[in-house]
Order: C-alpha cells, then structure tokens, then sequence
C-alpha cells in the first residue's frame, strides 16, 4: 500500500486551505524558479524518466507527447490546453484536483508550457464543475497576483498565461480536438488527424492537449526525482494514481494509490468491501464506462495497471471503478452505457450517430429478453462496424462495453432470452 | 443536445447585457487573442442564461452574435449543441438528477421517484423537462455529472448534492422550497470523496494540520 509520504495529492479531501497559503505549505510553487532554469529539455527528459503515462484515459506517455511540440516556433504561438472536461462516466478525479488541489494544476501548466514554448495555457472545465472552475479561477488570480504568472512568471523572465475556460455539457469535448473546436467557440465535433494538435492545433497553432492529472503530478515528479516517481507500480505502468471507486462497495471513494495495486486489494483496503462481500461480485467496469466489464474470476487477481487490464481486453482508462455486486442486472447497467453514448454522439459521423442508437434499441431488447439467442452475435457484429469507422474514439468506446458484456456474460443474456420465450410459451398455454 | 421544445416559447422581443454583466463579458473576451472573439461564445451564452433567469432567449443569442461579430446561425447552433443552455423557462429550482450506470447502482430510481412524488411530476415523461406545478421546480434527468463515488447526486442550479436516497432527496425538496437552502455536497454529512466513516490515507497529513474528520 502506498504510504502517505508518496501521495501527490494531499488535500484530496480539503483537509487544508486549497488557496496559495496552503498549496505553498504543502510544498507547490517551491523553487518553480530554479525548475525551469534547467531547461525544456531537461523538463522533457525528467518526465520521461519518470513513465509517467496520459491519465486521461489512452495512457500515453506524456513527456514524449511534450517533445512532439516543435522545438522553435515558426512564428506561430505554442499552446498547452489543459483538458479538465471529466465526464467519462465513473470518474471524478480531476474535480477534486481543481476544486482542492488547483495549485498544483497551475503550477504544472507553467512547467509544462514551459517546456513545450507555450506562453500561454487554457484550461477547459466541463460546465457542470461551476464550483470547481470557481475555485480554480481564484487560485489563477492568486498566482497572478504573487507573480507566480504573468510577464516573468516566478522570476524566470518566461511569460505565462493561464486561463479558464468552462464548457456548457458535452461528453465530446473531452476528445482533443473536439475540446479544440468547441474552445474555438464551435459545436464540439472532432477533426480529423492528421494533421495533430502539435502541428495544427488550437487556433492552428501548435497545441498540446493534456489531462489535469498528468499535468498536476508534473510538478512532484520533478522535485522529487524522475526515479522517484518510476520506482511507484510495475516497469512502463509507474506512479502513483487517483482512482474513483464507485457502485456496490460498502464505501465508495476517491483515493491516491500506488499504480499496479491489486483490483481486490484497492476495493478492500479503501472501499470496505464489495457490497455483501468480495463472493458477492459479479462485475468491475475497471476503468470507467468505455473500457469492457470484468467477471469476478479476473478481478481476483488483476493488477490496476495500463498493461495488466489491456491483457485481459479491457483497460485502466481513467482508473474509475465501476463495482457491480450480484444483484445487479448487468444487462440494464450496460444498457444505461449505450444510451450515455446515443445522448453524447455529437452526430458527425454515421456509424456512430446512427449505430449507438441502434445499440441503444437493441440493448433495450436485450434488457427484456425480447429477442433471438442469433441476435447477440448480430448485435456484436454490429459493434464491429461502429468500431474504427469513425473519426473519433466515442464510436469504440459505445462499442466495447457491449462487446464485453457478450464476452464475458453472454450466458446472463442467453438466460435472459429463454426466460422471455418461455414466460410467453405459458401465456400462450394458459 | 438540448431537448427543450423551444420553437413555442414566448420570446422577450430584446435582449441586451447589464453594464455589470457587459464588464464581466469584456473580461472574458479579452482572455482570447485578437480576433478570436468567437471562443468566448460558451462563456458569453452562459452569462446570458445567468442573466436572464436561467433560460436563454433567442434575442440573447441574436445579440451576442453581434457582440462577437460571428452569424447568427453559429451562435444558435452553438446553444443547440450543448445541454446546458436552457432553450426554455426553467423554475426557480432546476434540478438534474443524474441517472447514468454509476449513479443507477446507487439508487437514481428511488431519487427520480422521490422528485416525481415530491412535486407531481409523473406522467410528464415524454418531455426531458419535467416542471412542478407551481414551477418554482424543475426537473431534467441528465447523463454522467462526474461525481460518482458520491452518486446518487442531483445537481441543484450550480451545486452539487451527493449521497442522496429517497428520504434525502425529499428533506432536500422540502429545505429548498422552504428557502432553507442545506449546504452543497453530501447530504449525509461526510467529507468530499473520502471513505464514509474515515480515512483509509492521508492520516498523516490531517494530523499536521489539526483538521478533524466528520
């Protein structure tokens, strides 16, 4: 178990001031100044070393994202956008980091700007976290107003600028270039890539897209060392990391712990337990709702790690786990899934615009029994035309949780159809 | 997108910012560069909607079309796309009660069927805007509000209230009509995202700094 004296984050659960006093006291904003006289590269290098992999969801690894930013502008400004439109359903880890630990982010975007020759940084947060960008905008004005940022940020003669930007509800725009389009004030559809963010990005300059998390460890890592921070969890899996544990556990929480941490071990020291007892599972959605469901005989097991869970086809996402005991029906929790997607499909592209309601509508069947036992493989051929076939990952991720479900609980659904028949048979009987 | 059937909705035939909400709209515009007026349209529809009852007006769309120099088509394509701008009147109280898997498993149904019971909203369920009688209320389910492990969660105008059942999401109804307005946050008292009960980490760092659990 992760001891407290290897946690980031600690004011996850606002024990302390989250203003500048009591960011500084935790150690945020120390020697910003002498971090960046080493240089970009250095910056770049140190991340790195250290394995720290995207926490947004694709896992990434995030300093060689920061060395694709060209190295000298061609006139055009370099940006950093800050992806904080959390809503991958499951997760709520960024909220805690903007609404209780919003320095680190902002020290962590001059870090990263920095080493990517951005000048400026947006953050966008989705709308619905009114409080949690409130709070977020104080601490940007508390920096500025300490010259932490501004024309010579932190007394390093780099400018630096950090702005928020809130977002109005919208699933999409968690997609980085629907993040871009809708920051550009447009309906938040995806682009098309190439050309990438890097090359063309916000405002068709060269753009980085991060999420809060890996910008608001970057910090920590630096200070206390690359080997630090890659000695955490398994070899090209390191780190420490927030997870959201959500559903039938006695208590459902956020917490920071060491990456590669058993699924069971996670759930029984912070959780108190799946619902009933660890027997009493039926399901862990692993890593929020677009990565496949798990059946207990894996969650015994399985390591909370990018490469563990991508093993067993499913995958560490945004680390929100989602817990299901044995009294869920797992077909209507996937079913609510389908319908998430049909809502959040921004409509751009057939297959998933038309293909996640039918998902939806046979989903709803499923639910009920209302259907043939050949439906299932036709339904889960059906993901396989959606999958890949369009351009951005919200047609994948309406896909698998489906496909999960008939990977791994297609006897549930099987039952569930001879259940429908056979109630009918006796109506008829009668 | 916004489901609100708005093309029968009594306009305001004008719509223009007070000078205090015009002074906010500058700052916000001024945080893009030249030219780039147009990103400010989200935060710009939103500070409208504040303004204005917390519904956006046609003419409000019209008018910070104009004061951003985008068509006008743009800005209503824009306010169509995202589902937080209101395309209709909303009560006093909007409540968006989440009901995605996360919050499903932790009992939306018993805090859907507390708001229906509560303010006689059955049997409105064709519509995505369910209003109470007296329309100091209404009701939206909404997809994933990015609480979860404090889920079931109602999302009260900007404030968030976790942790809820049926009977909290009752004394919650009742405490807002009454005007007693409970802290956001859990309704059943515990601390942010922490373990109900106590802390399973961090226990070193809440004793440097004396603060005390719930």
């Amino acid at each position: 178990m992760l001891q407290d004296k290897d946690r980031i984050f600690t004011n996850l659960y606002a024990d302390g001031d989250w203003g500048l006093k009591g960011a500084m006291a935790r150690g945020d904003w120390d020697g910003t100044k002498d971090i960046l006289a080493k240089g970009r590269d250095w910056i770049i290098k140190e991340v790195q070393d250290s394995g720290l992999r995207g926490r947004g969801g694709a896992g990434f690894p995030t300093g060689m994202k920061w060395s694709f930013m060209p190295k000298k502008s061609d006139g055009r400004p370099h940006y950093l956008v800050v992806n904080a439109d959390e809503s991958e359903p499951g997760t709520c880890k960024d909220r805690e980091i903007l609404r209780h630990d919003p320095h680190k982010l902002v020290e962590g975007c001059l870090i990263a700007g920095f080493a990517m020759g951005a000048n400026a940084a947006y953050i966008y947060v989705r709308g619905e976290f009114y409080n949690e960008a409130s709070n977020l905008e104080r601490a940007v004005q508390q920096a500025y107003d300490a010259k932490l940022l501004g024309d010579d940020a932190c007394g390093s003669g780099w400018k630096f600028d950090v702005f928020v930007h809130r977002g109005a509800g919208a699933y999409i725009c968690g997609e980085e270039t629907a993040l871009i389009e809708s920051l550009e004030g447009k309906k938040g559809q995806p682009r098309l890539k190439p050309p990438f963010p890097a090359g063309v990005g916000l405002y068709g300059c060269p753009t980085t897209v991060n999420n809060v998390e890996s910008i608001a460890v970057a910090p920590t890592i630096i200070r206390r060392g690359a080997a630090w921070f890659a000695g955490i969890g398994r070899p090209k899996n390191s780190g420490t990391k927030l997870f959201c544990i959500s559903g039938h556990v006695n208590k459902p929480c956020t917490v920071e712990e060491a990456m590669s941490i058993p699924l069971k071990e996670l759930i029984e020291k912070h959780c108190g337990g799946v619902r009933g007892g660890w027997d009493n599972l039926l399901a862990v959605i692993p890593g929020g709702s677009s990565v496949p469901a798990l059946p207990k005989s894996i969650c015994d097991t399985v390591l909370m790690d990018f490469d563990a869970l991508r093993e067993h086809r499913s995958g560490l996402g945004t680390a929100a786990v989602i817990v299901m005991d044995k009294s869920t029906d797992i077909v209507k929790a996937i079913a609510r899934l389908s319908r998430f997607y049909m809502h959040e499909s921004c409509g751009q592209c057939t297959p998933c615009r038309e293909g996640t309601g039918w998902l939806y509508r046979v989903m709803q069947r499923m639910v009920k029994g209302q259907a043939d036992l050949s439906e299932i493989d036709m339904l889960e051929e059906v993901t396989r035309q959606i999958e890949g076939h369009t351009i951005c990952a919200l047609g994948d991720a309406a896909a698998w949780p489906v496909q999960g479900l008939i990977r791994n609980f297609r006897p549930h659904m099987e039952q569930r159809i001879r259940d429908y028949k056979a109630a009918l048979t006796a109506q008829a009987a009668e | 997108m916004s489901g609100a059937n708005h093309s029968h909705v009594e306009q305001p035939a004008s719509f223009v910012f007070t000078p205090e909400y015009l002074a906010r709209a500058q700052r916000i515009i001024a945080k893009y560069p030249p030219g780039r007026q147009a990103s400010a349209v989200l935060p710009l529809l939103d500070l409208a909607q504040r303004q204005h009852h917390n519904w956006l007006p046609r003419a409000a769309m019209d008018y910070i079309a104009g004061l951003l120099d985008m068509a006008p088509i743009r800005v209503y394509e824009v306010a169509t796309f995202y589902s937080m701008f209101n395309l209709a009147p909303v009560g006093k109280w909007f409540l968006q009660v989440c009901t995605t898997t996360p919050c499903w498993l932790r009992g939306s149904d018993e805090v859907m069927a507390a708001c229906e019971r509560k303010l006689g909203i059955k049997g409105q369920q064709d519509a995505s805007f369910l209003h109470s009688a007296d329309g100091q209320f209404t009701v939206r389910e909404v997809e994933c509000l990015g609480a979860c492990v404090n889920a079931p969660i109602i999302q009260v105008n900007d404030d968030f209230y976790e942790d809820l059942d049926g009977p909290l999401t009752e004394k919650l109804i009742d405490a807002l009509r009454s005007g007693q307005v409970p802290p956001k946050g859990s309704m059943k008292g515990r601390q942010h995202s922490m373990p109900e009960g106590g802390r399973t980490s961090l226990t070193e760092f809440a004793a440097k700094t004396g603060a005390g659990e719930d």
